[in-house]
């Protein structure tokens, strides 16, 4: 009996996308300046940026996205090499340590929206889930901004 | 397989050094911009349509959601900032992803970052000959985890050349508008 409850308890936090009791960790992550390109259509993939900010004690780590906008959101990272060939390739999971940032960046870590499910529209926003490593989930609003934007401020 | 050629046919070339820009106006250029290539209205283009101006040229592809939007929007903020000088320069965007990349697909993009903006594509071996001229460097990467199951590797620095064709420079990838701005107004 006290199993199922918990297990009730369990199953309601993540369908509602709260931190489960045993989190330790991501609720203490801060998202800031997030952003987004508009799309052409939805045959090509899209990238959102943004800081994740880590204000508690304990490192926490980003494993995954989920958005109602991409059927395969994925962090990737571009690189370029000494001779200026960049190439991007998954992230895969990404820690922050106590007290520190990391930034999805142009040119860094970013967002990679694939297998586009609506067009991004300037001026909308969408719904970004980011889920971590301690079973927390923070959602965050996303600004789509102009195609030929350069940062968060447009 | 051919892509694998491809690649180890352009690994043997000599590396661009960013870092050595050379001012000196007199002396032969490195190396001149030669090419045959088809724009996103479907007409064709060769480095002789842009003589006398110069030439901004930038290397990417259309499914790269990070480094070529980025830089085509630091292009499209440069043309803006040169004002009226901007009839000096022409933006160019050469796609080294010809098997997506068709006339109609950089139709669908390349004209929301600048009405001047060029992009260019043609033929597998079009582009590989442009990137041996232009003394880039491409691959295609098998990633499962990206659009298409492939993503390429490419020089992602912007290149600038001369009235005459002749390399003159290259800023390297994530270099703010204004710098590119102000050497560019230095050599106009």
């Amino acid at each position: 009996m006290k199993s199922s409850i918990a297990a009730t308890v369990f199953a309601s936090c993540l369908f509602i996308g709260l931190p489960t009791i045993t989190v330790a960790g991501s609720e203490d992550v801060v998202v800031e300046d997030a952003w987004s390109r508009a799309s052409i259509g939805i045959n090509r993939p899209g990238a959102a940026y943004m800081t994740l900010r880590n204000t508690g004690t304990d490192p926490v780590t980003l494993v995954g996205l989920e958005t109602p906008l991409a059927m395969m959101p994925d962090i990737h990272e571009t690189t370029t090499d000494a001779n200026g060939v960049s190439s991007m390739a998954p992230a895969g999971d990404i820690m922050v340590p106590p007290g520190e940032t990391v930034s999805l960046e142009p040119g860094g870590l970013h967002a990679m929206l694939m297998r586009l499910q609506i067009k991004m529209v300037e001026g909308e926003t969408f719904p970004l889930t980011l889920n971590f490593a301690d079973g927390g989930a923070l959602t965050v609003d996303v600004p789509i901004l102009g195609i030929a934007a350069r940062g968060p401020e447009g | 397989m051919l892509w694998g050629l491809a690649a180890i046919a352009i690994v043997g070339f000599v590396w661009l050094q960013v870092s050595s820009r050379s001012d000196q106006r007199t002396d032969e250029p490195a190396f001149r911009a030669d090419f045959e290539l088809t724009d996103h209205q479907g007409m064709m283009q060769t480095d002789e349509d842009f003589a006398g101006r110069w030439m901004l040229v930038f290397f990417g592809f259309a499914n790269c959601p990070d480094v070529c939007p980025t830089t085509l929007a630091e292009v499209a903020a440069v043309m803006d900032a040169l004002g009226s000088d901007a009839v000096q320069v022409q933006p160019l965007f050469i796609s080294i992803d010809p098997e997506r990349d068709t006339p109609q697909a950089l139709a669908e993009f390349i004209p929301y970052f600048d009405a001047d903006l060029i992009g260019l594509t043609g033929t597998a071996d079009q582009i590989k000959r442009t990137s041996e001229t232009f003394r880039i460097y491409y691959e295609k990467i098998e990633e499962a985890a990206s659009p298409d199951g492939y993503t390429m590797g490419h020089s992602s620095q912007l290149f600038l050349f001369d009235t005459q064709d002749g390399y003159a420079g290259a800023w390297t990838y994530g270099t703010p508008a204004e710098e590119i701005v102000s050497d560019l107004r230095a050599r106009l």
